[in-house]
């Protein structure tokens, strides 16, 4: 058995030394857990380069066209990525604009107003949120949201606003805003927990100056407290971003399945990752097929910048927060 | 006071509560959804959605036993892949990781982890789907392990690192090899933590979908072996729910209400675990 | 973490004994939605005739049958469209296309407050599904439906979100029966709609046109009549106005049945005859000519005989209309092509 002293040793080189390192069981086992981990860099770098050889057929043919061309039509064998483009911002963005404010309100509300207990029950409650499955916010949606919406929801919202065209034309109970809020949803508990983290991590000198100052609860609360967390909340909001666009089934069963771009909230639409889970099966043709890995390139891309940007952020936050003893 | 004060400090009661009504709606949300789940799902369950296999379209009774089991494979493939390779790597990054391959990993392991299940989905499809000639479970079980390894390596990272060093230390001191270490005395030290990231990240891949839906696909019947099209809880609820049949939504309930508690009771249990034991005494 | 190992154990070991017990044939199919009441019906009765086989049939659109079928991920495939000459030249011998059962294609709706059954000009069902025809109470459907208060609500178009037969049969008629339609967007398994939903499958349509008011879909007749919804009535080339049944459905197919292709390729949408229905479809069993393994052949083969004999039985039960008898004494003759 080796002593310590062996272990800081630096390993000689050579095949019969490697042999000898591998007699020391430290060797090996430092050799094995390597193994495994370069699994990790193996995936990822077979997932991309699969990603990308087998779009190679759109890439060829459409070059950059496919990403800005709105036609999707298999009989034809166009393929343009716009259409799913333009769904998947635009119900990540319906979805941001509902989860942001609901969600850092609550997260301030959660970390400055609530007593310690009521703070982590809820909190509690919340992060389980973020552990249903997406399938099920789907099912609930076709049963309960979109009856809501159809019924209530967006008549109300044609009358009181249906001058603008995003409020007008027919009214599906299926589409954009549906999608959207489903999004919200499933997007509200990222938010709110990291968010309420970083506005934890707010050091109290912050409040209680801001407070001396003679600024009311909100103020000091508004004016101090949160700008000190914001790069964390912005990172929440990346986070819940990135997460919103890879968003699959909740959103396949309640956008309308409709490959084009409509100025309406109302009318449906798809998204890339709906896309691929209603066509990929039966996608006929390479053209067809290698069109659909092509969108699932482009959605890996945005989402990797989309998670980058969110982690920054949060490393940043957590950096500073912990300057502070 | 003077009005501008009054209005400042009806402004902040107003805010205020306003923050209050936030969180109570996104923890109203919670609990309607899930109530509304469970209360059908409840109606809805019975005897025969556990031991029947479905029936065809427009004929009432049946169940899912065999979506039960396929996602039990498919799972059970998932953990035996996945498991041990994130565990193993997470060793590597907490106990032998030299710099910039350490942080080559650990950056690969969150953008692994940040991929939308689909595209790991189209990978398992390309890697095992078009070579095998056929839906599978293996390719499901593939699929579901991509997404586990890195979410286990990172958390066994987390919660090895945090065991103190001083730890390690003695039991150096006392003779014991680095291995010996890690294995007999690290971590059992984070092994609470450990199981907890384990049974979180079993969770989060249960419920999955998408990369199911054309790597396992679905099967009418018990699917035999790992080779063959599964059926899956996940799957057979998407493909209940979108139907027109009042006895399917009935099942795709019932399914949903399983799968859920499933979901939350782990993710209950998991959380559990880990607020019982501190990892380390100081 | 020993806990879980048990539970680990026992997991695997069910699931390995799940593995050892089947010692059936496993045969996988996959396609249309079209006829997938039925197609369930038959593999539960053939399993009682022919235990030692296991037909797991998965309904997901003719598009993904023909595209697995052409990939080899399934055994046999099933579409209500035929193969394209194209489709056919990708194998290397030539897939062999057995008709099933007739159906038709009807047109669904839900209006509140209208529970009569309607009447469609096929202008009308075209200028529905181009968007020309965008609220209830268009003179075009009013004209037809005189005695029915139509009311000023818009309507929601759905259609098919993947490769469908059903969708192709169904653009197979109102191409026949508008010009427009024919050069805007043409006949296809799965053509850039103009306007409306997209729904997964004749489930994924019905199940939308079910829960959504002011709608319309075309989904094949047993789906209707299994979700007590209300379908209208169409005129045929005829001129007479027609509900999809058994009687109208058999009687398009009377006018090719005797001049069938030998591959059975054919279209018989829009059919002569004052009682034929006009968007009416054979759909097809998409059967390889060589099969390499002999106890899947077996099967498949016992199978082709059953549903062309036994199976017949059962269509009408389902609202599909049985294979005329000229038809199913040419498929036997077919079977022998199955090496």
């Amino acid at each position: 058995m080796a002593t310590s002293a062996a272990i800081s040793a630096p390993p000689p080189g050579g095949a019969r030394a490697l042999l000898q390192r591998l007699r020391n069981g430290d060797e090996l086992a430092r050799l094995v857990s390597l193994a495994f981990a370069s699994s990790i860099l193996l995936v990822t770098v077979g997932l991309i380069y699969q990603l990308w050889i087998t779009s190679a057929l759109p890439r060829h043919k459409f070059g950059f066209g496919f990403l800005t061309s709105s036609l999707w039509n298999p009989v034809s064998g166009q393929f343009g990525a716009l259409p799913f483009i333009y769904g998947t911002v635009i119900t990540s963005t319906i979805a941001l604009l509902i989860a942001v404010p609901l969600g850092v309100g609550a997260a301030i509300f959660l970390s400055e107003l609530a007593p310690p207990r009521i703070s982590s029950t809820f909190t509690f409650f919340i992060e389980l949120l973020a552990a249903v499955p997406s399938v099920i916010f789907g099912l609930l949606a076709i049963f309960t949201l979109v009856p809501l919406m159809r019924d209530y929801v967006e008549p109300s919202l044609k009358k009181l606003l249906g001058f603008l065209p995003l409020f007008s034309g027919p009214i599906y109970g299926f589409g954009y805003l549906t999608a959207g809020t489903i999004l919200a949803i499933m997007t509200l508990p990222f938010i709110i927990s990291i968010s309420r983290e970083a506005l934890l991590e707010v050091p109290t000198e912050q409040r209680e100056a801001a407070l001396a100052l003679g600024a009311t609860r909100w103020e000091s609360t508004w004016q101090a407290v949160v700008p000190y967390a914001r790069l964390g909340i912005f990172g929440s909001i990346f986070l819940g971003l990135a997460r919103a666009l890879g968003e699959t089934m909740a959103v396949t069963m309640v956008i309308g399945n409709d490959p084009s771009i409509h100025a309406s909230l109302f009318a449906p639409g798809y998204t890339i990752a709906a896309v691929i889970a209603n066509e990929f099966s039966e996608a006929t043709g390479d053209l067809y097929l290698q069109s659909l890995v092509g969108l699932g390139l482009v959605l890996f891309l945005l989402t990797i910048v989309i998670n980058a940007m969110a982690r920054l952020l949060i490393i940043a936050t957590t950096r500073r927060g912990s300057a502070h003893p | 006071m003077t009005l501008r004060n009054r209005s400042r400090k009806t402004l902040s009661y107003v805010m205020l509560s306003l923050t209050g009504v936030c969180a109570l709606v996104a923890v109203a949300i919670l609990f309607l959804m899930l109530g509304y789940l469970v209360y059908n799902g409840w109606r809805s369950v019975d005897w025969d959605f556990f031991t029947k296999l479905p029936k065809a379209p427009g004929e009432t009774g049946g169940g899912m036993a065999n979506a039960i089991v396929g996602s039990f494979q498919i799972i059970l493939l998932a953990t035996v892949i996945g498991l041990p390779v994130g565990f193993m790597a997470g060793i590597y990054l907490a106990e032998f990781g030299g710099r910039t391959f350490a942080f080559l990993v650990r950056y690969m392991a969150d953008l692994l982890n940040g991929v939308p299940s689909i595209v790991i989905g189209i990978f398992a499809y390309a890697v095992v789907v078009v070579p095998m000639h056929g839906n599978s479970a293996l390719a499901g079980g593939l699929a579901l392990a991509v997404m586990l390894i890195p979410i286990t390596a990172r958390s066994t990272e987390q919660f090895m690192s945090s065991v103190p060093q001083t730890l390690r230390e003695g039991a150096l001191a006392l003779g014991a090899s680095k291995w010996k270490t890690i294995a007999t005395v690290v971590v059992p030290a984070a092994y609470r933590g450990i199981a907890t990231g384990m049974i979180l990240g079993v969770a989060r891949i249960a419920g999955e979908t998408a990369p199911l839906l054309f790597t396992s696909g679905n099967n009418a019947y018990m699917s035999s072996g790992f080779t063959q099209p599964t059926a899956s809880l996940p799957v057979m609820i998407f493909l209940r729910a979108t139907a027109p049949y009042e006895d399917w939504h009935r099942q795709a309930w019932a399914a949903g209400m399983v799968l859920l508690l499933l979901v939350l009771i782990a993710n209950i249990a998991a959380r559990l675990i880990l607020s019982r034991g501190i990892a380390v005494q100081k | 973490m020993k806990k879980s190992n048990l539970w680990l154990g026992v997991f695997g070991a069910l699931a390995i004994l799940l593995a050892v017990a089947q010692a059936k044939v496993l045969i996988n199919a996959a396609g249309a939605t079209f006829p997938y009441p039925i197609y369930g019906k038959w593999l539960e009765e053939f399993a009682k005739v022919y235990p030692d086989a296991q037909i797991n049939y998965q309904s997901i659109g003719s598009g993904g049958g023909i595209r697995q079928f052409s990939a080899g991920t399934v055994d046999f495939g099933a579409s209500d469209m035929p193969m394209t000459d194209e489709q056919i030249g990708t194998f290397k011998s030539k897939p062999l296309h057995f008709p099933t059962v007739l159906g038709g294609i009807v047109p669904t709706y839900n209006i509140p407050g209208v529970s009569q059954d309607l009447k469609f000009t096929p202008e009308a069902l075209a200028g529905i599904y181009l968007g020309k025809i965008a609220k209830w109470n268009d003179p075009e459907l009013q004209k037809a439906n005189p005695g029915v208060k139509l009311p000023a609500n818009e309507i929601v178009v759905v259609h098919r979100s993947e490769g469908s037969g059903t969708s192709f049969v169904f653009t197979d008629y109102l191409s026949k029966v508008s010009p427009e339609w024919k050069t805007k967007v043409g006949v296809n398994a799965s053509v850039s709609w103009p306007v409306g939903l997209g729904g997964k499958g004749n489930e994924g349509v019905a199940g939308v046109v079910k829960q959504t008011p002011n709608s319309i879909g075309y989904v094949e007749l047993i789906y209707v009549l299994q979700n007590k919804m209300t379908y209208g009535s169409l005129r045929n080339a005829a001129g007479v106005f027609l509900k999809a049944d058994l009687e109208s459905v058999t009687e398009a197919a009377a006018s090719v049945a005797k001049t069938m292709p030998a591959d059975f390729r054919v279209s018989i949408t829009n059919a002569p005859g004052k009682k034929a229905y006009p968007i009416a479809t054979f759909t097809y069993l998409l059967i390889p000519s060589k099969i390499d393994d002999p106890a899947k052949k077996k099967a498949i083969v016992a199978f082709v005989h059953w549903m062309l004999t036994d199976g017949q039985k059962y269509a009408a039960s389902l609202a599909y209309a049985p294979l005329p008898k000229d038809v199913v004494a040419k498929e036997e003759k077919q079977i022998a092509l199955i090496k």
